[in-house]
């Protein structure tokens, strides 16, 4: 995993709450291979009419907003299925951040496996945020995940909590396999004792 | 001293602790990892790395995400794509050696179908697999929980996972159920009462009078939807009607470690005055049978209700919401949700595809006819509930009545394996996600039980169950 960049982006906003992992990225996609282009499925019922023309209004085809890298959303973003193809997708578009008041458990932590943070704010100063960037879809965010701060478009800075391991492992590049495997005598010891113990 | 009293879930937890880390993170060791068809990426992951396999002998796996289920020959499947989902699976099975309940074997079906009924799920475990309907497997008494696919390639590899403790919740439902409400309902229930996110960071322990009146089915299913309030897991207390489940199974112990393991599994309750983070408690008298009417499970109410009006919602953010999903259903505010009319019915998934719910569909099926421009699927659970359900006669009942009588897989819950509804199809399922497209793009999904579904299938539209009922 590449080191985790301190983030300055327009924001893009998907102000609804409870976006669901179907809508991130529809189940009919889900057989891609790893390395396919899983971002250009993102959202695809929602961003493409059937004849694969632009829906005009969504988020993701508004020119100001094409490149973000940081996205916004309502509460309990990507709930549902435990796809982390829906990770693949948003990280496959671009997007490093989401910053929403609240996440799917399972999205949360594969997104923090692959390169994508999830961002916890409260609701109202999301509110705040998605209103900004629909005021000024220019006004560029910055994530510092160093700092663990949030910079709005306004200038207004937002501290944000985040697992300290998983930080670590962002801005170092580790691999938490490696980590777990290091520990190969713990888990030994651990399976000796099952074994005894009749579990 | 007396130590504390812990939950049931605390006493799985502590018992599966192998180290902790100075962030407050537990490493826990997995006892059973289940697999899917969908899982070839993890062991790419792990070839990528060089990596094998740290315990084969407890990975579990069976094709069923992208199996079509008018076969069961991989060559048959149209989509080579498909095709190399299931043979994937096949390949790595035989190069690392763990147990596949393949195609061919008598022993496959859906997962969370497969696990129980093999007696590979039993009290006291932590069960994983890369989907989030793992939870089902809670309702033995298991820790059971969805995790993602570099998880997958995790446990695979440390036979461990990496979890921050959750909070507890304990849902209590009290009462006697009244006629033709089921596990399903309760669920249904449940989450529109608490939301879905109402769980979230949570394990619920279900409890109270009618949970423990469950059948394992109905536990099964209420376990099953626990993801969609958000929670991490759902739990039962493993009591007598969990004993007499497992007992005789394949994979469970016999003889002397039988009663051993009974002992061990009754100790597992929750203590008399373990604490939870949150206490909820409803009324079983108050359960109807229940339909979903929005894109969200939690958009649910009774049969016999109208259909919600955004005008009453309580902020402009919720009614928008309200309205978005409406348009999107084709429903209208005041409309009686009993008149709908549906294109498509599907009685299955890890939900609702075991013997008992397609018992209950049978009863609503036998002497009625599907109605005309009706399309009815049966699609059981796995392999062993098709088997008993044609001993029993049913596959019959529903043939005789116009329903396709399919072979077992997940089917139309996701539509992975291309059996999807038209774009506007209304589809009435026994399913756990009416999210918008979940059954194919611009499909209409209503949630509900499996003799709600065979009502809807026989009626042509929505249809109180217990209406027929009383009807003979």
């Amino acid at each position: 995993m590449e080191p985790f960049p301190r983030l300055r982006s327009v924001a893009v906003p998907f102000a609804r709450d409870n976006i669901d992992t179907d809508q991130i990225l529809p189940a009919r996609f889900l057989h891609l291979a790893r390395d396919a282009d899983h971002g250009a499925c993102l959202f695809r019922d929602l961003r493409y009419h059937a004849d694969g023309s632009e829906v005009e209004d969504f988020p993701l085809n508004r020119p100001a907003w094409r490149a973000g890298r940081i996205a916004l959303g309502g509460e309990n973003f990507a709930c549902g299925s435990s796809r982390e193809n829906a990770v693949w997708a948003m990280h496959g578009h671009g997007f490093r951040a989401v910053i929403a008041p609240s996440f799917g458990d399972i999205f949360a932590q594969n997104g923090l496996k692959n390169g994508l943070l999830p961002v916890r704010l409260p609701a109202e100063t999301v509110a705040m945020m998605i209103a900004q960037a629909e005021a000024m879809p220019e006004g560029e965010v910055t994530v510092d995940l160093e700092a663990q701060t949030v910079t709005a478009a306004d200038g207004t800075i937002h501290p944000f909590e985040v697992d300290p391991f998983a930080r670590k492992c962002l801005l170092e590049g580790i691999d938490e396999m490696s980590f777990t495997l290091s520990h190969h005598e713990d888990i030994a010891a651990f399976e000796r004792r099952l074994g005894r113990e009749n579990f | 001293m007396n130590p504390e009293p812990r939950t049931m879930f605390e006493k799985v937890w502590d018992r599966h602790r192998v180290l902790e880390r100075e962030d407050g993170q537990t490493l826990l060791y997995v006892d059973r990892h289940l697999l899917h068809d969908g899982t070839a990426p993890a062991f790419e992951m792990l070839k990528a790395r060089g990596q094998k396999m740290r315990a084969p002998g407890r990975t579990f796996a069976t094709p069923d995400h992208y199996m079509p289920t008018d076969t069961r020959i991989a060559a048959e499947i149209p989509d080579p794509a498909l095709r190399e989902m299931v043979l994937s699976l096949e390949r790595n099975a035989a190069a690392e050696g763990f147990a596949l309940y393949g195609l061919d074997d008598p022993r496959q079906g859906i997962v969370h179908v497969v696990g129980p009924e093999l007696g590979l799920s039993q009290p006291g475990m932590i069960i994983v697999c890369g989907d989030s309907h793992t939870s089902t497997h809670g309702a033995l008494g298991a820790l059971a929980f969805g995790i993602g696919m570099t998880e997958v390639a995790h446990v695979l590899a440390t036979q461990c996972l990496w979890q921050r403790k959750p909070k507890t919740m304990r849902i209590a439902i009290e009462g006697a159920l009244g006629a033709g409400v089921t596990a399903k309902d309760v669920i249904l229930h449940v989450i529109a009462t608490i939301g879905t996110a109402g769980a979230t960071g949570h394990v619920i322990e279900y409890a109270g009078s009618a949970v423990r009146g469950l059948s394992m089915e109905g536990r099964l299913t209420l376990c099953n939807m626990t993801i969609e309030a958000g929670a991490r897991a759902g739990m039962v207390a493993p009591d007598e009607t969990t004993f007499a489940f497992l007992e005789g199974r394949e994979n469970v112990p016999t003889g002397a470690a039988w009663d051993a393991a009974v002992a061990r599994w009754r100790s597992l309750a929750s203590d008399p005055g373990a604490v939870f983070d949150r206490f909820v408690e409803l009324d079983a008298a108050t359960i109807a049978p229940t339909v979903t009417w929005g894109t969200s499970p939690q958009e649910a109410v009774a049969v016999d209700s109208r259909v919600p009006d955004p005008a009453a919602a309580p902020s402009p953010g919720r009614r928008a919401e309200m309205e978005e999903m409406l348009a999107y259903m084709g429903l209208s505010p005041g409309q009686l949700l009993a008149e709908v009319a549906v294109d498509r019915v599907f009685i299955g998934s890890c939900t609702n595809g075991r013997i008992e719910d397609l018992r209950a569909a049978a009863g609503v099926a036998r002497g009625r006819q599907v109605a005309e421009g009706v399309t009815a699927w049966v699609v059981p659970g796995s392999a062993q509930v098709k088997r008993q359900a044609e001993a029993e006669g049913l596959d019959r009942i529903f043939r005789e009545a116009g329903f396709a009588w399919r072979e077992a897989g997940c089917s139309m819950c996701l539509g992975t394996n291309g059996e999807i509804g038209r774009p506007g199809e209304r589809i009435a399922s026994t399913s756990n996600r009416n999210f918008r497209g979940r059954q194919g793009p611009g499909v209409r999904t209503h949630l509900m039980n499996p003799a709600m579904a065979a009502a809807a299938a026989v009626t042509g539209r929505i249809t109180d169950v217990r209406r027929l009922m009383e009807a003979g």
